[in-house]
């Protein structure tokens, strides 16, 4: 911007008694002494709306846990199920803009933990914990109809493609990665990834960035082929889900009665999450299978090891995205380097006067935590890859066709294919 | 843990210790939630913090007005009339290479036309913020404060802001002026409140 210079001569004599005051004034034009009755219109400062919208949040998110628990193991009803899917997506979705989210909840409780001036909202504590414990009673009946980014994907399934085990498998480990990332982040205050990487609250918002927009449409495509890509495959709160599901008291069957292995369910899952019955024996010699397992069991503490020395490596890696580290690196980059162009954080920061060396220290602290936090996140994920291991290599006879529980959405799109609930339909009179 | 169940025993055997086994996971995964959702309570407060930007570290940087969410921003730009000088020639109304001082469209900084200039009494105007058409693109305030006293600034607008769970202005901003405030003082004004009231 270019300085005034035709008016300044003008604008200091209109000001010019300003420039008589005593040399200590704040202000450089002091507030003049009105001959008129003026008064100053009052500055309005409207206040945050009430809490009653958050009770509310938190009232519907538990009625609509409650709901879906009651559709999915009492009325087996995949119509009340959709139906409350709809409303979920009406409400958490279009009118509350999906924001704030049980997903990414796990965000603030992680900044609550690691940064003692940070007060975690009473509502977020609920929006995290009551899926959870829905989860323990009923199985992942968040993710079958209240969860909107999880309605999204069940409403845009259109053509399902069977995605291969192995690559369900592969591409499961993925949301433990995001999680340990995005608690990393969120623990060392680098900014909260999860809602930054949302696919969908552009559209609930009617408006993102340019490539959130991106990733949304990318994601809203690949429903269409893919069974719920986002909650398979990068949903962090899914794999909370996933591991509690396991352990629930109740969960979805797929027929109400006793399997009559028919086989017809066996393609009716769009989640590849029905497990087809095994035979008691397995199919390779005892002793085989004692060394697997022992040989999995003696390699995880090793590469557990070399996982959180790559995790420490990475984790100074990852520091990078800390608006603190990128400012200190930039400006020790730049300091012989006068000819580039300021970059605004540049600037704002030399505005500020703070001493450089402030900024270093800071951006060292951070460093340490995030070496810290990289190595713990290296470990525990090469635990999770050892639990995976363990757990394909174990031999578990099945009798039925089963929903994998992990896995299991409880969206109820097995109970039409089970012949056994459909006898009272099938003979009419 | 290694030896696995002998099948050929008798099943019921087996499936009470699965049961067992299923039951203490249970309680575990019970006690692993409750423990978090304590640790977190500890930790938490009744009133909801409120995205809020501290005007002595605003650069006027502009990126409030792209940002944010909303279009148009939740930013606005407010005016603390304790501290304005009521000047004639106003460094955020009018464009440095003004031709005259009025009130014609050319002579403005505001692209919105969101700042309105009143006479009050000579040489004296008020200049008030006309909140639906202001963008909180700082334009008026980085004139404001580079040239007079700096009594325009941007503030959250809490009836528009819809309090992100992480504020999208928050995370570009290049002076790390946003911060979390409680709900009881959601307003970081330059100035205080009362000094005009």
């Amino acid at each position: 911007m270019t300085r005034p210079h035709r008016l300044v001569g003008l604008w200091l004599g209109v000001c010019a008694w300003a420039m008589a005051l005593p040399s200590g004034a704040v202000q450089r034009f002091p507030r003049p002494d009105f001959k008129t009755d003026y008064v100053s219109p009052e500055l309005l400062l409207p206040g945050p709306g009430g809490p009653m919208l958050e009770v509310l949040d938190v009232a519907v998110l538990a009625a609509a846990l409650a709901l879906a628990g009651w559709f999915a193991l009492r009325q087996r009803s995949r119509q009340g199920l959709l139906l409350l899917t709809l409303f979920s997506l009406g409400y958490f979705g279009f009118w509350r803009h999906g924001c704030v989210c049980a997903v990414g909840a796990v965000q603030n409780l992680a900044l609550g933990w690691a940064d003692a001036s940070y007060t975690i909202p009473v509502t977020v504590i609920a929006f995290f914990v009551l899926p959870l414990l829905a989860t323990l009673f009923f199985g992942r009946v968040f993710c079958a109809s209240v969860c909107p980014l999880g309605a999204v994907q069940e409403l845009a399934l259109w053509r399902p493609v069977r995605t291969p085990a192995w690559l369900n498998h592969t591409l499961g480990l993925l949301p433990w990665v995001y999680l340990s990332v995005a608690v990393l982040f969120a623990a060392t205050g680098a900014g909260f990834l999860i809602c930054e990487g949302d696919p969908f609250v552009g559209f609930f918002r009617m408006g993102a960035p340019f490539h959130m927009a991106i990733t949304g449409a990318l994601f809203l495509v690949a429903s269409l082929f893919i069974g719920r890509p986002y909650c398979r495959f990068v949903c962090p709160y899914g794999a909370l889900l996933g591991l509690l599901s396991r352990v629930s008291r109740r969960h979805v069957t797929i027929t109400p009665d006793a399997c009559v292995q028919c086989r017809l369910c066996e393609d009716a899952c769009p989640y590849g999450a029905i497990r087809s019955p095994l035979p008691a024996a397995a199919p390779e010699a005892r002793a085989t299978g004692v060394r697997r397992l022992a040989l999995i069991l003696a390699a995880v503490p090793l590469i557990a090891i070399a996982a959180a020395a790559t995790g420490f490596v990475f984790g100074n890696f990852l520091s990078r995205a800390h608006p603190r580290v990128a400012l200190a690196l930039e400006i020790h980059r730049e300091a012989a380097n006068t000819a580039q162009p300021m970059s605004l954080e540049r600037e704002a920061f030399f505005t500020s006067g703070l001493p450089t060396e402030a900024l270093y220290n800071d951006a060292r602290t951070i460093q340490g935590r995030f070496a810290v936090g990289g190595t713990l996140l290296g470990a525990l994920l090469a635990l999770t890859v050892g639990a995976q291991l363990i757990g394909l290599s174990l031999w578990r006879s099945r009798t039925d066709y089963e929903p994998d529980r992990a896995r299991c959405f409880s969206c109820g799109r097995c109970f039409a294919y089970c012949p056994v609930g459909r006898k009272p339909q099938e003979t009419p009179k | 843990m290694t030896t696995p169940p002998q099948t050929d025993n008798a099943p019921p055997a087996g499936v009470t210790r699965r049961q067992f086994l299923q039951n203490g996971l249970w309680g575990l995964a019970v006690a692993a939630v409750g423990a978090i959702t304590g640790l977190a309570a500890s930790r938490s407060s009744r009133s909801s913090h409120f995205w809020q930007l501290d005007p002595a570290k605003c650069v006027q940087c502009g990126r409030c007005e792209t940002a944010c969410v909303l279009t148009p921003s939740a930013v606005k730009a407010v005016h603390a009339y304790a501290l304005c000088g009521y000047c004639k020639l106003c460094g955020g109304y009018h464009q440095p290479q003004a031709q005259r001082i009025d009130t014609a469209a050319e002579n403005q900084l505001c692209p919105a036309g969101a700042l309105i200039r009143t006479f009050i009494e000579d040489p004296f105007y008020e200049y008030t913020i006309n909140e639906e058409r202001c963008i909180g693109c700082a334009v008026c305030v980085k004139g404001c404060s580079q040239f007079g006293n700096g009594s325009l600034f941007l503030q959250v607008r809490h009836d528009r802001c819809v309090n992100c769970n992480e504020c999208a202005i928050a995370r570009v901003c290049p002076a790390g002026a946003y911060r979390r405030v409680p709900a009881d003082h959601p307003y970081l004004l330059k100035g205080s409140p009362e000094a005009h009231a």
